[in-house]
């Protein structure tokens, strides 16, 4: 908008010192207020500074007071309103505050009347400095450069929208007092060498330095505190506008964060989600064993490996769970035959427990392994994997209805639990189940082989002595049971 | 092999994240001009924002995500896939000055996994903060974690470098705790809690009379609960906040809508809760601590299964069910009443106050000192305006109810 601009010889000229220079504004303010110049006949003026209209003009000299003049007097809120106000760009903010000033000279209660349009403007362009200033503190972004004597240097670029650098200059002084440090803007300098402040002239970008190695690290950071199952596009921009994102090395991941959120959410959705809420329970031995050869539900089921079903009769009154088959296991198709099954069939007709007599089947089904070289080497089960497949081992304990399950190992405990016991703590007690049946836990018999020799023995004994107390109690159970 | 410090950060920031707390308000000021570095002013400053919405005001990381606790809402739980990484009180402490300085952030959020013990794991929190405080002359805001089990005198020493501490009750109701965080006493819990309010208090009261007495967490104590995990209604929600707030003297509780973590326990619900809800809850806390409103008088604005409108906010959803109230005369009702006023907020209401002694307010006038004078209307008296048959409208819920606006695509291509 193009400005046609009168000015007569009977107006007063006020010049500023630079364009945030409150005080010089409030101290030739009061001499103009005290010989009551009107505000239509005060010219403001920033020497340099953008719209100098009247860069030709001569300050007037101080106008003097009218004979009974007193010292105006205005309320520390205006004072503290003013004050931000005039670092605002707003062109007639001089002008405007004047006028304001004026105003309050008849009316001292003038600025509680929200509902006044000057009020509200003073307000408003309050509001909007100290949101630049608290915005500056907040995106300024410090790059170290190594000094030749081995000291850093921090030093930062910042576009602020308002006259702020010199309002903000305490704060940065107060916070980094140990640093040295620079913050470079078009509109000036401050350089602080940890004793005192120092202003320069206005910069450019190509003045600071182009990068840190620590943003990576930083961006690392904000890249992972994100979470993508609540994506706010509008809370982050109302409080980040992307004015400042030039700045600010982290904004670069934002598209690349947005766009893969979506689908970061869906892939948790979707693994979470329950793989069985189409199904119906199982309702025989032979309908487990046959589901369970096409299962594909977890990853362990789509490997390409054979399922290995249960053995025993579903009137058994114990059931024993192990956590998989493995490599024996699987290409026999039976469960308990590999290495640790033949240690297992060894302790239990020792313990006095006939393994055909039980109901013996694993937490999973299928074989889970790493391919090294030619052999497969057994890996253990997720906590997913366990519960996904504990749809197959609810069923067959629903048809089995046991008196007594062990479970060796915690992968086995968490297959009937759902959830991670510690072995060592739970062992040699029962643990009641829902349905009236008792839980007892060992360790899995693939940790005793496991273990150096010196420490077998031992191990092999606490192994034995707990088949014994879950023989007795098997005992017990079956002969209350008649 | 050990990982990166960069990799372990990504681990440590990722598993934090769910801790909706964030804040670097309230404390005590400080600055760096004696020595040290960093500073603290009343008002917090957050330095960046994540896409979720989220300010990012401090490194907030976990010590370890180790844990021997198995709850099944954490990522974290011992159950979990989740890769786990550790850092060391020194390397915490390091991170956070190596950030601090570049102006990243206001200060460190140190949590951590269970790991040991309680006491350990306190232990490990307390000697990052000390390095930062005693090595490093930190200024800055300190928030840590609590761990309810560990001992209390390893508490009461965290509370000395902590500007904010904080102990999440986690779940509404005690059951929701039994049920999905078995490790967990609610107990426990608040005793805790207690514990930390009676530390608090005694501080400030011996700096009443001894001005170098040791602050003890100046910014107070502050608590999270997350929302949609277990079956709590909103009404429950609410009134479980209201006595944490009497009980424990709290800043504030946070409240966290459950979203789907990875490899999550098959117990929780799949979906997240509605983002809204969550939102919906920080209103009512409002309410409560800012316009006068009792735990039953929100409790009011919920449908008969305790929960509360997702659609309209809930101070619109009590004025609707309370329409005898209404209107509310702007020019002479009280600052209470008019607190009740849906759309007028508690500047508004303030501004309006001062504003009447100059003028007979008028419609035009409100409209000046608030966002939207179209919600406000059917409710209030001014001096040119009476909403006639309005405020009684069946249909005055609909006129209300805000149109559901497309989110912008942002990076279309």
């Amino acid at each position: 908008m193009k400005e046609t601009v009168y000015f007569t010889a009977s107006e007063h000229v006020a010049v500023l010192a630079g364009p945030d220079d409150f005080d010089g504004w409030r101290t030739q303010a009061r001499q103009v207020l005290m010989a009551r110049v009107h505000p239509s006949e005060v010219i403001w003026r920033v020497p340099g500074g953008e719209g100098d209209l009247f860069a030709s003009s001569e300050p007037s000299p101080p106008p003097i007071a009218v004979p009974d003049a007193r010292q105006p007097i205005v309320s520390r809120a205006f004072l503290d309103l003013a004050a931000k106000a005039a670092c605002h760009r707003d062109r007639g903010r001089f002008d405007f505050l004047y006028r304001l000033l004026w105003r309050l000279q008849r009316n001292a209660r003038l600025l509680e009347d929200k509902a006044d349009g000057d009020v509200r403007r003073l307000d408003e362009l309050a509001r909007t400095v100290r949101r630049d200033i608290h915005k500056m503190r907040a995106f300024v972004r410090f790059r170290s450069v190594a000094q030749p004597d081995g000291t850093e240097r921090y030093v930062a670029w910042f576009e602020p929208e308002h006259h702020i650098l010199r309002a903000n200059a305490a704060f940065f002084v107060n916070r980094f007092a140990g640093m040295h440090w620079s913050i470079l803007t078009p509109i000036g300098a401050l350089h602080w060498d940890g004793a005192s402040l120092q202003e320069g002239p206005p910069a450019t970008r190509g003045d600071a330095p182009d990068g840190d190695p620590i943003e990576d690290l930083w961006s690392s950071y904000y890249a992972s505190i994100f979470n993508p199952a609540r994506l706010k596009i509008d809370a982050m921009l109302k409080e980040m506008p992307r004015k400042y994102w030039k700045n600010m090395p982290e904004t670069a991941l934002v598209p690349a964060l947005i766009a893969g959120a979506q689908a970061r959410e869906a892939v948790m959705v979707e693994a979470g989600r329950d793989l069985f809420e189409d199904d119906s329970p199982p309702t025989s031995l032979e309908e487990i064993a046959g589901a369970i050869r096409s299962c594909r539900r977890c990853a362990i089921g789509c490997n390409g490996t054979d399922a290995v079903g249960s053995e025993g009769s579903s009137g058994a009154s114990l059931m024993i769970v192990g956590e998989q088959p493995g490599d024996v296991e699987e290409r026999e198709g039976r469960p308990f035959v590999g290495p640790a099954g033949q240690l297992l069939m060894r302790h239990l007709e020792e313990a006095g427990l006939n393994r055909s007599r039980a109901y013996v089947t694993n937490a999973v089904k299928h074989f889970k392994f790493l391919p090294r070289g030619k052999r497969r080497m057994h890996q253990t089960p997720t906590a997913r994997e366990i519960d996904t497949c504990r749809w197959w081992l609810d069923g067959e304990r629903s048809i089995v209805k046991p008196r007594l399950v062990l479970v060796l190992g915690a992968s086995a405990a968490r297959g009937l639990l759902g959830k991670t016991i510690s072995v060592q703590k739970e062992r040699g007690a029962p643990i009641d189940l829902p349905d009236g049946s008792e839980l007892w836990v060992t360790t899995h018999p693939s940790y005793l082989l496991r273990l150096p020799e010196e420490n077998r023995p031992a191990e092999e004994k606490r192994f034995q002595d707990d088949l014994r107390a879950i023989a007795e109690r098997l005992a017990a159970l079956e002969s209350a049971a008649g | 092999m050990k990982e990166s410090l960069q990799q372990r950060l990504e681990i440590l920031a990722d598993a934090a994240k769910y801790d909706a707390s964030c804040a670097s308000s309230g404390t005590a000021k400080r600055n760096a001009k004696a020595g040290g570095i960093g500073s603290t002013e009343g008002m917090g400053i957050c330095h960046s924002y994540a896409p979720d919405g989220r300010c990012i005001s401090l490194l907030k990381i976990l010590l370890t995500n180790h844990c021997i606790f198995d709850c099944h809402y954490c990522i974290n739980r011992k159950s979990s896939n989740v890769r786990r990484a550790r850092f060391t009180p020194q390397e915490v402490a390091d991170l956070t000055i190596t950030f601090y300085r570049r102006n990243y952030i206001e200060g460190l959020f140190l949590s951590s996994g269970i790991v040991k013990s309680g006491d350990h794991t306190m232990e490990q929190i307390i000697e990052a903060a000390r390095i930062l405080r005693e090595e490093h002359l930190f200024r800055g805001y300190i928030h840590l974690k609590m761990i309810p089990e560990a001992d209390a005198d390893l508490i009461a020493r965290a509370g000395l470098y902590a500007d904010r501490v904080s102990i999440n009750v986690e779940l509404p109701t005690q059951a929701g705790l039994t049920r999905l965080a078995p490790d967990k006493s609610g107990q426990q819990i608040e005793t805790a809690m207690g514990g930390l309010k009676t530390a608090i208090e005694d501080a400030t009261d011996s700096r009443k009379r001894f001005r170098s007495a040791p602050q003890f967490a100046p910014a107070g104590q502050s608590t999270q609960m997350i929302v949609g995990a277990d079956g709590a209604s909103d009404a429950q929600i609410i009134q479980k906040s209201s006595k944490l707030y009497d009980r424990f003297a709290l800043r504030r509780v946070y409240y966290s809508a459950f979203s789907p973590i990875p490899d999550a326990s098959a117990v929780l619900p799949l979906k997240r809760a509605p983002l809204i809800r969550e939102h919906r809850l920080y209103q009512s806390d409002w309410l409560m601590r800012f316009y006068g409103y009792e735990p039953h008088e929100v409790g009011q604005a919920a449908d008969a299964a305790g929960m509360l409108p997702l659609d309209i906010d809930p101070k619109l959803a009590w004025a609707l069910n309370f329409r005898d109230r209404f209107p509310m005369d702007v020019n002479r009702a009280s600052r209470d009443a008019l607190l009740r006023v849906p759309g007028l907020g508690v500047r508004a209401v303030d501004a309006l106050l001062v504003a009447r002694r100059h003028r007979h307010l008028r419609l035009a006038d409100i409209a000046k000192l608030t966002v939207s004078i179209a919600k406000i209307r059917p409710f209030i008296v001014a001096a040119d305006w009476r909403p006639t048959k309005l405020t009684d409208r069946a249909d005055l819920r609909r006129l209300l109810t805000p149109r559901r606006t497309e989110q912008l695509e942002l990076f279309a291509a």
